[in-house]
């Protein structure tokens, strides 16, 4: 397979329109905003429509529509603009809209910082706007993977109906990587039982909305939602284990960090250490199960991230804390050393 | 016998939920009209606003998209943008297009978007019970502006179609009223024009109508037609504010 060197925010917008998405809807905001750029290019030769938006909120509410009607949308942006976009992100899963949200995080909280973070975990996987509902949240670790998980995250919002996110990080938009592009069936799902696209006079009309007085009405509508996420809990849930099987460490870590961690395992293996590493792929659903396999053999248990610590709840809750979870973390865009991760290991007696 | 009047097609045979005196049940049957008359339910797409015509989506027969508050004139472009064959209108009031979804509304405007948007200002948040909205006319009382609004407070309130008249996308600025015969039937010219403008892309219609809101002013549905009549024309006069298809017709 042809292989190209691209950068990461390009090669997410380059998987968007060859995985059939026919909309962007942009805003500019460092360090995504070569996505956006990039579709700026491609988007209308592509045969789609790239509108650059007033706001972050007139975007995802203009993805919004068009995904209403059917056609497969996206938007992107960075942290303080996905804050923006979180009442539209509410609004697609109250109303059963599938589409795809890329969030290139930066430090925060406020305006923070342009450099890599991972602060917005909680944010993604919790409380991505009002209301009871989750998305599904795919975290990249390569140029490779962020162009899998684009295609992957239309085809899976539009089988559940429901919005998705590719969780990346400033490192990861950034870095250059070879990749290659997956063949990809121009087939996509029918839509057509509930597309809000006129009705040509051959059926009832459609209603894409997320209001319902009734509260009984409401709470069925969103426990046949939660029906739908326990679906996904149980089939999409990912992660990669690496050298976990006589691990006595194992190390959690997602994304951009997942590789220093790894790096600093290799140096670690060198050492003697045996110390291994589990990386969800997806944060919501969290991989549970695989956590609790990589770590069935491991007296204690590492969380690596790029903020003061997030998904080390979900570590812990996975574990049911039963191991000891410790933690490391460098914050505000700076990012872990393979050293000083090292240190970390190092200092947590795994030299058995 | 012959059938002098029926319900438009393009409106459910629903009750509505608006209280009695209220005029949105007179634009709703406007609007539907108008969807018959150019025969183009069956491609129509309406996008609802937050407010008392959030139900809207339950009464117009085609597809209808409910958006958040503020935000229908964005949901709309995204309807536009990915299905350019499609009519689309928005139905909004004063807070959600005025207030909260000024932004949205201007960059319609601003980007010349082919849709229609039918502006309905009653001068007050409905839906939640009477507030000061943007439209609110000095010394109007209301919830929040228990003394009448006070400019120094609350400053002055909003002349929509004046203001997206200077927009260079906008086709058709026009501000009507519902209050007599005469001015329904001109209500009506107005929503054909805007929906003939998308049918010719000529850019954004937006068509204001001075409506009425009895319950939150406290007043009889008589009385409050009165009202729209002695206070808000003289602030918000009737009238087309711009028309790309007239010769020197604009105000």
């Amino acid at each position: 397979m042809e292989r190209n060197l691209m950068k990461g925010n390009e090669a997410l917008a380059e998987a968007a329109i060859r995985a059939g998405c026919k909309c962007f809807f942009g805003y500019p905001i460092t360090p995504q905003t070569e996505l956006a750029a990039y579709m700026a290019k491609r988007m209308n030769k592509a045969g789609g429509v790239f509108l650059q938006a007033e706001s972050e909120i007139a975007a995802v509410n203009m993805v919004l529509g068009a995904a209403s009607t059917g056609v497969r949308a996206m938007t992107s942006s960075s942290s303080p603009g996905i804050s923006l976009k979180s009442e539209g992100i509410s609004y697609l899963a109250g109303s059963d809209v599938p589409a795809v949200i890329i969030n290139v995080e930066r430090g925060g909280p406020g305006l923070g910082g342009i450099q890599p973070s991972q602060q917005d975990y909680w944010q993604a996987t919790k409380g991505l706007g009002h209301g009871d509902f989750h998305l599904i949240v795919y975290a990249p670790a390569s140029v490779q993977e962020m162009v899998d998980m684009v295609v992957t995250a239309f085809n899976k919002a539009d089988e559940y109906r429901v919005p998705a996110m590719i969780l990346a990080d400033g490192l990861l938009g950034q870095m250059m990587e070879p990749v290659a592009f997956p063949e990809i069936s121009a087939e996509q799902p029918d839509k057509s039982s509930w597309a809000a696209n006129g009705h040509k006079n051959s059926r009832e009309h459609h209603i894409v909305n997320s209001l319902y007085i009734d509260p009984k009405t409401l709470e069925d509508k969103i426990i046949e939602r939660y029906e739908r996420y326990a679906k996904i809990k149980e089939n999409e849930a990912d992660a990669e284990l690496y050298l976990t099987d006589d691990a006595d460490i194992v190390v959690c870590a997602f994304g951009a960090t997942s590789r220093v961690v790894k790096s600093a395992i290799n140096d670690a293996r060198a050492m003697g250490i045996k110390v291994g590493m589990c990386r969800p792929k997806t944060v919501w659903p969290f991989p549970e199960k695989q956590i609790r396999e990589a770590c069935a053999n491991a007296s204690k248990v590492l969380c690596v991230e790029m903020s003061m610590g997030q998904m080390i709840d979900d570590v812990k809750l996975a574990l049911n804390c039963e191991k000891p979870v410790e933690f490391f973390g460098r914050t505000g865009g700076v990012i872990p050393t393979p050293a000083e991760v090292l240190d970390k290991i190092k200092s947590m007696g795994g030299n058995k | 016998m012959a059938v002098v009047f029926e319900r438009p097609k393009a409106l459910c045979d629903v009750p509505l939920h608006y209280c009695p005196g209220c005029t949105h049940g007179i634009v709703h049957r406007l609007v539907a009209e108008v969807i018959d008359e150019m025969g183009i339910e069956g491609e129509t797409v309406g996008v609802c606003p937050v407010g008392c015509s959030v139900f809207a989506y339950d009464y117009f027969n085609c597809d209808m998209i409910e958006a958040p508050h503020g935000r229908a004139p964005a949901v709309a472009t995204g309807v536009k943008r990915s299905n350019p064959d499609k009519f689309v209108f928005t139905y909004q009031g004063d807070g959600d297009l005025a207030a909260i979804g000024t932004a949205e509304t201007v960059h319609v405007g601003a980007r010349g978007e082919n849709i229609v948007v039918i502006f309905i200002n009653n001068t007050i948040y409905g839906m939640t019970g009477g507030q000061m909205a943007p439209t609110t006319l000095i010394g109007q009382v209301t919830q929040t502006t228990p003394f009448g609004r006070d400019s120094q407070l609350a400053g002055n309130p909003i002349r929509v179609c004046e203001m997206m008249a200077t927009l260079s996308g906008t086709a058709l600025a026009q501000r009507v009223a519902v209050d007599t015969v005469p001015h329904i039937r001109e209500t009506k010219k107005a929503i054909r024009k805007a929906f003939e403008n998308q049918k010719e892309k000529r850019g954004l219609s937006i068509v204001e109508v001075l409506s009425t809101c009895p319950t939150n002013w406290g007043l009889s549905p008589i009385d409050a037609i009165k009202r729209l009549q002695d206070e808000m024309i003289p602030y918000y006069p009737l009238g087309v504010y711009k028309d790309i298809t007239a010769e020197g017709g604009n105000k």
